[in-house]
């Protein structure tokens, strides 16, 4: 500790003991901060003082004494802080690396979406927190056709990073070989169940668009069941499918199924962070989400992923408990 | 609304009631007591009437515990389950995989 510091110690507390002014009280109180700053222990503080006393005159000898028992004590107090700023490096240092995961996880995702003459598609993604367990891809087959894949790893946080990237490159690699939607996710399902915690699984719909017949042929494992909105009548209709999610068991067969799409048509896909909306003390049902989406069907895919996001936020009260991910596609 | 665990041991059976939300934050507590009460010629039971919200967090849980029950030869059940957590193991298809007891008997 510095001899300026010693000094002006002294003269607070000589002010102090002078004046006993309010004003001298607020010195101190600045000084306390000065000192946090420079990491200034309590049993260090306690010498201070012990010091700056012999210099304000006669110390007694009990007095003196009793501060050897005031530095023990407050050694104490000083580990609980050393620990604690140790603590809060280390906290600093895992959210910077949580940071990085998190914009290599951006990179992850689309940056565009497919654009075919026929169709128009929006997507929305959100993490409730850095890291998302959500994961959304489209992939180009050929001038007519493209795939897209939507899926919920379980879990957030780092071990959902790590997964998506597998997840990603065992797609992005599948895809090469064309196959079929239920091959797809037979193959998938294998990849998972051997390489990720058995406490972990992946649910997802994997579907491939012509964007020339307008047929959407897709199989489903575990995932959240979508909608097919048909225009003309104004209706929706869940989308048809059911198979188990990837991981749980290595030996899961999957169905492809199939949907035509009329002019004005919607599928809309989405993961359980949008059917899972908590209003106030219940969950919102899905006739209640059909009424949402009902009010946003008139605008272009993109405002309407975007407008529905932030109505339910709002009907949520700005509480995003879950990642929340939608992706409409409409045959224009 | 927390996690709540109470553990029942009956001489053959350990019955563990859970209640409240298993989610990411609560989900490795429940891990952690249904994988330390899983023992070969014991049966383990989880009673989730109490439980108000599950997420797939939760199922991961469970799927965890079956697969390791199964490799201990640990006869392992769920029973109570309330409609929307009944949906969310029906839509992972982990509904057919799991054992399910109906009601009370035991």
């Amino acid at each position: 500790m510095t001899r300026g510091l010693e000094a002006e110690y002294v003269q607070i507390l000589r002010d102090y003991l002078d004046s006993q002014e309010e004003d001298e009280l607020y010195g101190a109180q600045k000084l306390g901060k000065f000192l946090l700053r420079r990491d200034i222990s309590p049993e260090e503080m306690v010498d201070l003082h012990g010091r700056a006393l012999e210099k304000l005159g006669d110390v007694p000898e009990f007095v003196r004494a009793s501060f050897r028992i005031l530095t023990e004590v407050m050694i104490e107090y000083g580990n609980a802080q050393r620990s604690l700023n140790s603590w809060r490096s280390k906290h600093a240092q895992l959210q910077s690396e949580v940071a990085v995961a998190s914009a290599m996880q951006q990179a992850l995702l689309p940056q565009n979406m497919p654009t075919y003459p026929s169709v128009e598609i929006g997507a929305i993604s959100i993490a409730a927190h850095e890291i998302s367990g959500d994961y959304y891809d489209f992939m180009y087959v050929d001038e007519h056709q493209f795939s897209l894949t939507i899926g919920d790893i379980t879990g957030k946080g780092i071990p959902a990073a790590m997964c998506m990237s597998m997840l990603k490159y065992a797609v992005d690699s599948l895809g090469e070989i064309r196959l079929g939607p239920d091959q797809m996710l037979r193959h998938l399902n294998r990849v998972v169940e051997r390489n990720i915690d058995a406490s972990m699984f992946v649910t997802m719909l994997f579907g491939c668009y012509d964007t020339q017949s307008h047929v959407f042929r897709y199989a489903v494992a575990g995932h959240e069941p979508g909608f097919l909105y048909r225009a003309q009548e104004g209706r929706f209709y869940d989308l048809a499918g059911s198979g188990v999610a990837l991981g749980i068991d290595g030996n899961s067969q999957y169905k492809e199924q199939e949907v035509h799409l009329q002019i004005g048509d919607l599928l809309i896909l989405l993961t359980d962070g949008v059917t899972e909306c908590k209003l106030g003390r219940s969950y919102m049902t899905r006739e209640e989400l059909i009424s949402n989406l009902q009010h946003e069907v008139h605008l272009p895919s993109q405002n309407m992923v975007d407008q529905i996001y932030r109505r339910l936020l709002m009907l949520t009260q700005f509480e995003q408990r879950d990642d929340y991910t939608m992706i409409v596609l409409k045959r224009i | 609304m927390e996690l709540t665990i109470q553990t029942i041991n009956h001489e053959t059976e350990h019955c563990v009631v859970l209640g409240g939300e298993i989610d990411a934050y609560t989900g490795p507590k429940v891990k952690e007591t249904l994988m330390s009460l899983i023992e070969p010629g014991m049966t383990l039971a989880v009673d989730l009437e109490a439980v108000e919200y599950m997420d797939s967090t939760g199922i991961g849980v469970f799927v965890a515990v079956m697969k390791a029950s199964k490799k201990a030869g640990c006869p392992f059940y769920v029973q109570n389950m309330s409609s929307r957590v009944e949906r969310l193991f029906r839509i992972t298809g982990f509904y057919e995989f799991i054992a399910i007891r109906k009601g009370e008997d035991k």
